[in-house]
């Protein structure tokens, strides 16, 4: 299907801010890649393998980490899982309340998301808003079996009921902090840290 | 971005690229069962064509419908301006209604520029006289970069009743904010006069003879793409041209044109803007050749207003405060 060359690296939705000097560490690169390989094996553990999976990233970190964790999966069960990305812009609600964002195309593997289990891969679980809209953008896509949630980190201040199913780490946070994350794919390298809140 | 879309002059090359890319993702939308998305709901579109239209009006309307906003079609035909009523008490009336968009084409150059002054609604030019047409633009830079890619440096020849013509004006704004190299080609009659000063001023190329363009000839060099333009059958009389078939001969595509087009570079791109005079400016071999993309703009029509819509009323609301000569008694 022809399409214009959206080959380049999405830049434009990512946070290109620089982290504040004070911020730590609270993921190294080696903290992510056992959270991404526990949460691939969980997944697997959940679903009792990998028939029917599908991993959607949501962009712009949720894409790499999505992919990585298929990968983890491949490795363990030796079978490709379909992984795609889920645009979510125009579902968001926050639309009147910000600039107008671009928005991109969502990439949804060749098998459809119909009767599968779907997995939504995010880098931080905060207020919810994000997974809500997500949940809306999937439901004009098809109807999956089921859909799981797997984030890298869970801040907590969730402001919808909704939770994650597999969490690499959950970081109790005051709402004043800010949660940077860092992955090697966007950014060049691997790493969380968190800055702003009470100097501790 | 601004507020309205009156020229394409109003976007910045990052604008039309974000616009563009935002298309894409609506035209996916365009191929699903379900061909909606939540978007701009509970926003009010009106389409006010007081000149005829069929695939415009149709592809405001649905793009509308699709992003969920409430649209909702006029004609000058039916509507208080048979009864005599101005432009200005029209658009402040429905402006009046706290409408989001206005969609207006007009036979008056300028008329959106000047209901843009009125209103408080964004108003968004769907045709303006021999001025402007900047959506068309839009679709058509889309659709040449669906096959082209990147259109930096690539050669557009377009062809045609330059005078009257908005698709061409907002054509070369587009296509050069995006680094496309232009020449424009018509006979001397249908050349707009003061051309000389714009093109030196954008940076585009003129011509009043077709074959040495198309045949790349000297400075020309190749051709990527071909837009022609539609004769006016009411030009026809007004002496631009001697007969019908002499422009055929001079300016037409025709099938010898488009065989030493292809013979050149296979992928050349043929594109209008519609409705066609096949036999006229396009020979019917050119028009169904596989190297014409004109159903592709069609195609794009709907996805690319779509990503206008979106990205002049998703964002914040910044309302302008309201004209002094509209705050009472306009409805009445």
């Amino acid at each position: 299907m022809p399409c214009p060359d959206l080959s380049a690296p999405d830049q434009s939705s990512t946070d290109r801010s620089s982290i504040p000097e004070d911020a730590r560490d609270v993921m190294s690169e080696g903290d992510i890649s056992r959270a991404l390989r526990r949460i691939g094996h969980e997944i697997l553990e959940r679903n009792k393998g990998s028939e029917g999976l599908v991993l959607l990233g949501i962009p712009s970190r949720g894409v790499p980490l999505a992919r990585r964790l298929a990968a983890c999966i491949e490795e363990v069960e030796g079978t490709a899982v379909p992984v795609g990305e889920l645009d979510i812009t125009l579902h968001r609600d926050d639309l009147r309340r910000n600039p107008v964002r671009t928005a991109h195309r969502s990439r949804i593997p060749a098998g459809g998301i119909d009767d599968r289990v779907v997995v939504l891969v995010d880098d931080v679980l905060y207020s919810g808003r994000t997974i809500r809209a997500a949940l809306d953008a999937l439901s004009e896509l098809g109807r999956p079996r089921a859909v799981r949630l797997a984030v890298l980190v869970d801040r907590g201040h969730r402001e919808l009921p909704i939770r994650a199913d597999h969490v690499g780490k959950n970081l109790p946070t005051s709402s004043a902090e800010r949660v940077h994350v860092r992955v090697a794919e966007v950014d060049g390298l691997d790493v969380v840290r968190i800055s702003g809140g009470d100097a501790r | 971005m601004t507020r309205h879309l009156i020229s394409s002059a109003d976007l910045s090359r990052t604008e039309v690229e974000d616009i563009l890319e935002t298309a894409a993702s609506m035209h996916d939308l365009q191929r699903r069962e379900v061909k909606k998305v939540p978007t701009l709901r509970g926003r009010t579109v009106i389409n006010f064509f007081f000149e005829d239209s069929t695939r415009t009006r149709s592809s405001f309307e649905i793009a509308g419908k699709w992003m969920s906003a409430d649209t909702i079609n006029l004609s000058a035909k039916g509507s208080s301006t048979s009864k005599g009523e101005s432009l200005r008490d029209t658009a402040m009336t429905v402006d009046a209604m706290a409408v989001d968009a206005l969609v207006i084409r007009h036979n008056a150059s300028g008329a959106c520029h000047q209901v843009a002054q009125w209103v408080r609604c964004s108003v968004i030019n769907a045709g303006d006289g021999t001025h402007e047409h900047p959506t068309q633009a839009l679709l058509d830079a889309y659709t040449l970069r669906t096959r082209l890619g990147d259109l930096d440096g690539k050669h557009v020849v377009i062809v045609g009743d330059l005078t009257h013509s908005r698709v061409f004006r907002s054509n070369v704004i587009t296509l050069r904010t995006l680094g496309a190299r232009v020449t424009v080609v018509a006979p001397p009659t249908l050349m707009p006069s003061g051309i000389g000063a714009w093109s030196a001023a954008d940076g585009f190329a003129t011509s009043w003879d077709l074959d040495p363009v198309l045949d790349g000839e000297g400075e020309h060099g190749p051709v990527d793409a071909v837009m022609m333009l539609r004769v006016q059958r009411e030009r026809m009389s007004g002496g631009y041209f001697p007969t019908a078939r002499e422009y055929t001969v001079a300016y037409g595509l025709t099938r010898d044109r488009l065989e030493r087009l292809v013979a050149r570079n296979d992928d050349v791109l043929v594109l209008h803007p519609g409705p066609m005079n096949r036999g006229l400016e396009i020979a019917p071999e050119a028009a169904d050749s596989p190297q014409s993309v004109v159903l592709d703009q069609v195609s794009a029509g709907v996805a690319v207003r779509m990503a206008v819509l979106y990205h002049l009323l998703a964002g914040e609301d910044t309302p302008a405060p309201m004209p002094a000569s509209a705050t009472e008694g306009a409805v009445r």
